[in-house]
């Protein structure tokens, strides 16, 4: 039982992860990550969603009839959604103003009907709890990393605006990796996206490639062996 | 005394789908109304907040002693003003006796989209402050309008078209008195053209703006 949970997290975050494998999701991907903080927040506000979708729908999963199941999927998300996007709303305002339309476009976010119709309809509620997280985490990890990657070529700063989500206080937390630095326009407009997009799925393939020439290696036997 | 109709597998399986699409709607929106009810007061509250915030910045706190989101008048489309659906202008009063204006403008020729103002104007005509509300310049080009990204907009406090005449009101470049950024000339341009429309459009409507009792 417990391998199947390691192998939820392991796909969710690495093997099948949402930004640069599946490359679903990507309006958010693309529009949101000019800040290691925008691309977090936006990360956690669709894990969260996807996690309560996971979990609203498995528990009732024999009760859908396949014909309407879609429709019902797309109520359950379009409530969750807005529900927090109502929370962000009244608790942390700033941060709302940000994050702007990009919140209830969650709901059309292929990659959260994409788990429900393909993970929490065929399993029980806490492995699909677990799926819908750590597919969002994936993500997550993803937009914060491709925003602080935008964040420190294009504005030479790290976590800007990080008191939008915790409070003036927060301030303090704002890095400036390169001082006195004029900034790089590309970084921080969508062409910048694109490119660290890229960059970050180059990076992924090469670490796998790397990963299984070493698997490889110790086992020539793999090898075609030509038969006459 | 069951009608055949109704034993036929398929209208049976219709009536339990459309059942239960009707129950999940019913849970869903129960919820939406639920966290709708809990939410609004603290949302309302925050936008005030933010709002009341925003005045501050643009119109000492000491100037006035009324509620500035309770007193305002509905202005209707003005091409001075930009505004092309009803603004609210917000008045703002010292002992019941007119002190200021915040006026919100909207400029149509930025370099990208709308840039919207809220600018405050002191009862002599001189502006308190100006702040961008939204726009859609070029990051890292020309933002620095915006007060997160330079002090450039603090450029008009204290501004009147008594202190500088209006043919003075344009970019150095256009050999005016404002300052700007080599490189994004259009942005600060629309920018000086709708504040001084906005200051035009206050001494055309300084009685009607004054006559206001909440």
């Amino acid at each position: 039982m417990s391998n199947l949970y390691k192998e939820i997290t392991l796909n969710g975050l690495w093997k099948q992860n949402t930004g640069v494998v599946q490359l679903l999701g990507l309006c958010p991907t693309l529009a949101v990550t000019t800040t290691a903080v925008n691309g977090l927040s936006l990360g956690i506000a669709t894990a969260l969603v996807m996690a309560a979708s996971n979990g609203s729908v498995s528990p009732v999963r024999k009760f859908i009839p396949n014909e309407i199941r879609v429709p019902v999927f797309i109520l359950v998300i379009a409530v969750l959604v807005t529900v927090i996007d109502l929370s962000i709303n009244a608790f942390a305002h700033p941060l709302h103003k940000v994050l702007g339309i990009f919140i209830p476009l969650i709901v059309v976010n292929c990659i959260v009907l994409a788990r429900v119709e393909s993970f929490a309809v065929k399993n029980s509620p806490a492995p699909s709890i677990l799926d819908g997280f750590m597919m969002g985490l994936g993500l997550a990890l993803v937009l914060g990393l491709l925003g602080a990657m935008r964040e420190i070529i294009g504005k030479g700063t790290l976590f800007s605006g990080i008191d939008l989500a915790f409070g003036p206080s927060a301030k303090q937390f704002v890095l400036t990796i390169i001082p006195d630095y004029h900034g790089f326009l590309l970084a921080v407009l969508p062409p910048g996206a694109f490119l660290g997009l890229g960059s970050l799925i180059a990076l992924r393939n090469w670490i796998e490639i790397r990963k299984t020439a070493k698997n490889n290696t110790p086992t020539p036997a793999l090898k075609p062996i030509l038969s006459h | 005394m069951s009608s055949p109709l109704f034993n036929s597998p398929l209208i049976k399986n219709a009536i339990k789908t459309a059942i239960t699409m009707l129950a999940f709607a019913f849970i869903g929106t129960s919820l939406l109304a639920y966290v709708f009810d809990i939410t609004r007061a603290p949302i309302e509250a925050s936008e005030k907040e933010a709002r009341l915030a925003l005045f501050k910045e643009i119109l000492p706190l000491k100037l006035y002693n009324n509620d500035l989101l309770k007193e305002t008048v509905e202005i209707s489309p003005n091409d001075l003003l930009g505004n092309r659906t009803s603004t609210t202008a917000n008045i703002a009063k010292y002992n019941n006796k007119t002190v200021g204006v915040v006026l919100e403008a909207i400029a149509h020729d930025g370099y990208s989209g709308d840039i919207k103002l809220l600018i405050a104007i002191r009862a002599d005509g001189s502006i308190s402050g100006v702040r961008v509300l939204a726009h859609k310049e070029t990051p890292g080009l020309g933002d620095y309008i915006d007060i997160a990204h330079s002090k450039w907009i603090k450029l008009f406090d204290d501004e009147s078209v008594s202190k500088t005449a209006e043919t003075h009101w344009q970019v150095k470049k256009d050999g005016g008195k404002f300052d700007y950024m080599v490189g994004a000339t259009i942005t600060p341009r629309a920018v000086v053209k709708a504040v001084l429309k906005a200051l035009q459009f206050y001494e055309l409507n300084k009685q009607a703006l004054f006559a206001v009792t909440p």
